[in-house]
């Protein structure tokens, strides 16, 4: 505010002199010239009356000469006085126009009611430093489920990318260093509704600098940050970062799934990818030779991932001195057909194109899809203009590490108990999770697979608690069922029941609910919205318990009794 | 030598002199108070306020604060002076003459204040 007033009085000094000067020197003029009054008397006109006469005519309202008719050399200083006050008036609004106008001021305004907008926020957000790939994903998707957020980037045109993208919450962004601390306090990083800040920018440093702001301004908010190296991951987790995502680990994890527990990884991907992978890409074989190309820091994360369930692998990169330490490799770019053919390629089961240069990649994956068609084929895309190329490369998988941070980060914000279950999961075998992935299929078909979490207590599900205390003990099944019409089925079905610290996959439908439960289902978005009747809604939830619709107001109550 | 602190002292010091001009002289004797000068004191002052404007130190904020007293002070005199002659029934009466003389006195006041602050600025900053 102060910065706004004080630049507005120190701009309006001059025009304000002249115009008090210009007012004055009028005044003083009609004071001083002799007048006539109606009988033709000398008359001097007194302050107030000058006053009076330069005050409506400098606004050009035009009274008339008044109180006498006024003499020739009074109407020649008028005549003198009314260019003056017109041109300081015009020149005042000019100047207050041309400070409206500099871009400075409108910066400093936009963020006063940017910081005005933040500090009157009373519903829990989320504060996102970066709106590019990662960050727009995650904001669509936070607004899509009625979350808050607050957005700052250091590039304008992603600001007014977000004032244009067709958000269903209104979020508020500012183009501001999120790397300097004060940025992020505007933004409400100290905010007491602020459950959260995603350092998103694409450079590690400015990522490590909010991760640090944060944690030092406000030691309890929950800090995810991206990082692409390990020193700075190791950096991050030194000072309590609560998530760190690095989109090159999270990827060879997921593919290193994917080539020992196929419908492992497809129960993973269903459930942490929005479109996830269809059913049938399981049947492909994935369980063989694996060819890497390009041993950068990709190629790395995948080689420690691959080698821990002992993989069998070729590697390949153009630079000798890259493949120093490692077995079985191959010098080359994997561009052409002869360094392919040496590394095996007609007996691999799958190759991964992990360079740094998007025309090498695609080249990599068409060469090797033409010397054998049946190989799995991952793709890493580095640039997002290339998006059209790579849908139609026919590759198995493309690895586009925006959308894998998005999706990791989400899967987290969702709930707390999905990143659980995911490791309690990879515990269980491929067997269990075919079975699984039946299920899911059965619902979701292609459609998103969603997942949320209720937990049983009085404020979140008051109509469990109210109608197990007064009848019959709810059990799981009836949350399932549709409010609408209790016959049918919601879409979905229980992943896990956490009770006192204890976790239970895939629970039984007839277990009784009990005060302090969590549950993780999994189904359509519908189903949630649907499910949030029946547990907030007594008489729904009674409906659905007892198949009668029950009336609770005081005459019905004593007719019943009669 | 800075012009614009030549001209910043120099309308702070002049409101200070003509306010005290005007007030010099019998409180109740019209003659001693010069109606001219007393619209000089005015305009004076009003060009003090916006020169103070958007400084943002203490002392600038202070210096700000007693130009403002001044203008007060002042423009309520006006209004009386005003009262007295256009609408007062019984003319400028001795009592309203000495009203719009007192205030001028205070105004007087929160002028010699703000020269006092601007000499505290001037030694303070030995530049």
């Amino acid at each position: 505010m102060n910065d706004i007033f004080y630049l507005l009085l120190r701009r309006l000094r001059q025009p304000l002199i002249i115009l008090i000067v210009i007012y004055s020197v009028s005044t003083v003029g009609f004071v001083i010239i002799p007048g006539q009054d109606d009988q033709g008397n000398v008359w001097h006109m007194d302050f107030f009356h000058a006053v009076y006469f330069v005050s409506f005519m400098g606004s050009t309202i035009g009274f008339g000469e008044i109180p006498y008719s006024f003499t020739a050399a009074q109407r020649a200083w008028t005549l003198v006085s009314i260019y003056g006050t017109v041109i300081s008036w015009l020149y005042s609004i000019g100047s207050l126009l041309a400070l409206f106008q500099e871009p400075v001021f409108g910066r400093m305004l936009r963020r006063r009611s940017f910081v005005n907008e933040v500090s009157n926020f009373n519903e829990p957000f989320y504060l996102v430093c970066g709106y590019g790939i990662t960050g727009g994903a995650i904001i669509k998707k936070l607004s899509e489920r009625g979350i808050r957020a607050v957005v700052i980037d250091i590039n304008q045109e992603r600001i007014d990318r977000l004032e244009m993208d067709d958000l269903l919450t209104r979020v508020p962004g500012f183009c501001a260093d999120a790397s300097l601390p004060e940025a992020l306090d505007d933004a409400g990083l100290q905010h007491t509704s602020c459950v959260g800040v995603l350092a998103l920018t694409n450079n590690d440093n400015v990522n490590l600098s909010i991760s640090i702001a944060s944690k030092l301004l406000a030691p309890q908010r929950v800090v995810v940050s991206r990082t692409e190296s390990e020193i700075n991951a190791r950096n991050l987790s030194s000072f309590g970062t609560d998530h760190i995502v690095d989109p090159f680990r999270a990827y060879a994890e997921y593919l290193s799934l994917a080539a020992h527990s196929p419908y492992m990884h497809l129960v993973y991907d269903w459930l942490i990818n929005p479109d996830h992978r269809p059913l049938s890409s399981a049947y492909k074989k994935t369980s063989g030779l694996w060819i890497i190309c390009g041993l950068g820091r990709f190629g790395k994360a995948l080689y420690y991932e691959f080698a821990k369930h002992d993989v069998e692998l070729v590697l390949l990169d153009d630079d000798e001195r890259q493949l120093k330490n490692y077995k079985n490799t191959v010098v080359g770019l994997g561009t052409e057909a002869t360094t392919l053919e040496i590394a095996g390629v007609r007996d691999a089961v799958g190759i991964i194109a992990g360079t740094d240069n998007d025309a090498d990649n695609l080249s990599i994956i068409m060469t090797a899809q033409e010397l054998n068609p049946k190989l799995v084929t991952v793709v890493r895309q580095n640039l997002n203009t290339n998006t059209l190329v790579y849908k139609n490369s026919n590759a198995d998988f493309i690895m586009e590490s925006g959308r894998i941070i998005a999706n990791r980060i989400l899967a987290k914000l969702k709930t707390p108990l999905l990143p659980m279950f995911i490791e309690q999961m990879q515990q269980q075998d491929d067997v269990w999770a075919h079975t699984l992935l039946n299920r899911m299929s059965s619902i979701a078909d292609d459609r998103e697979l969603d997942s949320w979490s209720i937990t049983v207590n009085g404020d979140e599900t008051p109509a469990i608690i109210a109608v197990s205390a007064e009848s019959t003990p709810v059990k799981l099944s009836v949350l399932m069922k549709d409010p609408r019409h209790r016959k049918d089925q919601l879409r979905c079905f229980p992943l896990m029941l956490r009770r006192n610290g204890d976790l239970k996959l895939l629970p039984g439908e007839l277990t009784v609910l009990e005060d302090g439960d969590q549950i993780l289902f999994c189904g359509l978005a519908d189903a949630s919205d649907q499910m949030s009747w029946s547990i907030n809604n007594y008489n729904i939830l009674f409906y659905l318990q007892t198949g009668e619709e029950p009336s609770h107001n005081l005459l019905a109550k004593l007719l019943k009794r009669v | 030598m800075n012009r614009e602190k030549v001209i910043f002292a120099f309308f702070i010091v002049l409101a200070l002199t003509l306010n005290f001009g005007f007030f010099l002289g019998e409180i109740e004797n019209l003659a001693h108070h010069n109606v001219f000068e007393f619209f000089a004191a005015i305009v004076v002052s009003m060009i003090c306020t916006v020169l103070k404007f958007g400084d943002r130190t203490h002392i600038g904020a202070l210096m700000l604060a007693t130009s403002l007293v001044a203008d007060l002070q002042l423009v309520v005199a006006a209004m009386i002076w005003g009262y007295g002659t256009q609408i007062s029934v019984d003319g400028v009466t001795p009592e309203m003459i000495s009203s719009v003389v007192s205030l001028s006195g205070g105004a007087l006041l929160a002028n010699v204040v703000s020269v006092i602050l601007l000499m505290v600025e001037t030694i303070v900053v030995r530049r």
